[in-house]
């Protein structure tokens, strides 16, 4: 392919055409083919964070970080510039990628081992300083790419490679409710805990990840989306079941909600 | 024209980061680099920079990561135990082929160690900068001048071969004021344009990706090969070395940073016994200055390397000149330095014809030379 293609290709993809194609590709999605097992919930999240940078048409101007886990593959998905980031540290990375050209969009897309356990330092840290940076957070309960080992937020009793006789409390302490925790701090401008369990749920996520986004472009500081996921594959379960499982057991400790948002603060 | 002033090591190397174009420091406390940050965080926010005391070094040397990988010039600073935990981070950015500055201002180790100056990082700065295949750029100024001098190359050739470059300097170095030249500022538009940032594509160009991640096995080596082959080019065009009387040397004194300036004043006083010495002084420690010294092999009768360690430089020392010529070897850890009386009774002893390799708890001389 010749350069001038490749520009004119560049060029045409933000189109919004009016259309009788009531869905297709997700324009800022490349072509590449995932590589996530059935019933996984990063494809659903993935195109929802697609699809408001669409509607915003700033693509060109979103920069993502995507780090270790099964999230890493997402720097081959989305056609904004993206940067692999090292385990736990992709809210680093976002704030030198924010610090060093302020005018971009800067998000990351992290699971939750990487977030929640090694990535703890760094996501309590760029939410204190009211890094303006958005963090979309994959909470699926368990390491999935290293093949289903005990995440931070496993449930008490859930049984993975590494608690084969169920998370005890005792031994492994207890799962952390991230959005609980960053909305003590000072910085953070919103943050939400939704999921992708049903089209009406769907939409709901959409919306959160869109305000976020606008958070972000209206420089009001730190914004997280929590997305209660399904990791068929090392749940051990159909993908059907899988969200029954998610309803029945992520829900009830993982309560969905909004637990910061300054927006909504400032209108009451 | 530059102007001369009068400044510690530390602030040398800060302000002539500035004049080189870099607006972004992210860091984290440790001694004895702290002036670094201090003059930082003092002088960023005039200039419209960024100065961000990050919650650890590993944060810190991410978001160098982050901002180099948007395009800008961009430092950290650190002491030994520090730069232990951004070698994560400089790993990754040599996987993902980006520039930055990283300080190391070396104190005393393994563990905490101590706040005296030292040179322990000499093989964690060389050989092994972080996991995988790979290599930063060194440079070891050994005087104030120097210090700003090497900061404005360091940036230059960072972004020339798209790597990481270390200045592996030390507490002696950081700490010492001496009168300085600073550079001419860089002006912005002289910077080198970087094709390859994740700057936000403007739908101008396809989209770019920051990335040391390759798991066709095939990429991954293609990937490397590739870094290998700058390497190569950085190997004949950057040594760096500095000379001082070794024409007529029959020994070769080689010592780097402020080692060699301990070094210095032993071959001065060698000299006036009237021993042929000379000294062989490191500029960049990688690449290693290897042709520099190969023209002395044939020449030099022996070498005798001192540096604050256990012995570190001294093997890319008998690496190049492999068993042609005798090196000994004399040295302090560092903390507790060596002293010019003391290299010159080693110069006196390689002189007699002696081979040794002498570290502090063998060393005969400690108690007779001090």
């Amino acid at each position: 392919m010749s350069d001038t293609t490749t520009t004119a290709a560049v060029a045409e993809k933000p189109k919004k055409e009016k259309s009788p194609i009531l869905f297709g590709r997700t324009g800022s999605l490349t072509k590449a083919i995932t590589n996530y097992c059935p019933g996984c919930s990063h494809g659903i999240a993935q195109r929802l964070v697609a699809e408001v940078i669409d509607e915003f048409e700033v693509e060109g101007e979103t920069v993502g970080v995507c780090p270790v886990g099964c999230s890493v593959s997402a720097y081959n998905f989305y056609s904004c510039d993206m940067a692999q980031a090292a385990h736990g540290r992709a809210p680093a990375v976002a704030t030198g990628i924010k610090r060093a050209k302020s005018d971009n969009i800067v998000f990351t897309y992290q699971g939750d081992g990487d977030l929640a356990s090694i990535g703890m330092a760094e996501t309590v840290h760029a939410a204190t300083r009211g890094e303006n940076i958005t963090v979309i957070f994959i909470n699926n309960a368990i390491y999935g790419m290293t093949g289903g080992q005990m995440a931070p937020t496993s449930l008490p009793g859930q049984v993975t490679q590494t608690s084969p006789y169920g998370r005890d409390t005792d031994a492994a302490g207890f799962p952390i409710r991230v959005c609980e925790l960053l909305s003590t701090l000072d910085g953070v401008a919103l943050a939400q805990r939704v999921t992708v369990d049903s089209p009406k749920n769907v939409r709901a996520a959409k919306r959160a990840i869109k305000k976020a986004f606008q958070y972000q472009i209206d420089g009001r500081g730190f914004t997280i989306i929590e997305i209660l996921a399904t990791c068929p594959t090392n749940w051990g379960l159909t993908p059907a079941d899988s969200f029954t499982w998610l309803q029945e057991n992520m829900i009830p400790y993982y309560p969905l909600g909004v637990y910061k948002d300054t927006g909504a603060a400032e209108k009451e | 024209m530059a102007e001369k002033v009068l400044m510690k090591g530390n602030e040398a190397l800060a302000e002539a980061a500035i004049r080189a174009g870099c607006k972004h420091f992210f860091g984290y406390p440790i001694t004895p680099q702290t002036e670094v940050a201090a003059y930082m965080s003092k002088r960023m926010p005039k200039i419209g920079g960024t100065y961000l005391q990050a919650e650890s070094e590993v944060a810190a040397i991410n978001m160098v990561y982050g901002a180099s990988a948007a395009g800008v010039r961009v430092m950290t600073s650190s002491s030994s135990p520090g730069v232990s935990l951004k070698s994560e981070g400089i790993s990754y950015m040599i996987g993902a082929d980006l520039p930055a500055l990283i300080i190391n201002v070396q104190r005393g180790g393994p563990g905490l160690g101590g706040i005296q100056p030292s040179q322990a990082d000499y093989w964690m700065a060389t050989k092994a900068t972080g996991h995988g295949d790979g290599h930063v750029i060194v440079f070891a100024p050994s005087t104030v001048q120097e210090m700003a001098d090497l900061v404005a190359l360091a940036f230059d050739l960072g972004d020339k071969y798209r790597t990481p470059v270390m200045v592996l300097a030390d507490g002696l170095l950081g700490q010492m004021m001496e009168p300085v030249d600073l550079p001419e500022p860089i002006k912005s538009e002289d910077l080198p344009a970087k094709p390859w940032a994740i700057d936000g594509h403007k739908g101008k160009r396809d989209h770019n990706t920051i990335n040391s991640l390759f798991l066709v096995a095939q990429e991954l080596e293609d990937s490397i090969v590739s870094r290998w082959k700058r390497y190569e080019q950085i190997k004949a065009e950057e040594q760096m070395s500095e000379s001082y009387m070794t024409d007529d040397a029959d020994i070769v004194l080689v010592a780097y940073g402020a080692a060699s300036r301990i070094a210095r004043s032993a071959v001065n006083k060698a000299r006036e016994e009237g021993l042929k010495v000379g000294l062989f002084r490191p500029i960049t420690l990688w690449p290693f200055p290897s042709d520099a010294l190969e023209a002395t092999v044939d020449k030099a009768k022996s070498y005798l390397v001192t540096e604050f360690s256990m012995g570190q430089m001294v093997d890319d020392v008998r690496l190049i000149v492999n068993g042609r010529k005798p090196v000994s070897f004399f040295a302090h850890t560092g903390g507790v330095v060596q002293t010019p009386d003391e290299v010159l009774e080693a110069l006196r002893r390689v002189a007699t014809g002696e081979t040794f390799n002498m570290v502090p708890y063998q060393s005969k001389l400690s108690g007779e030379a001090r």
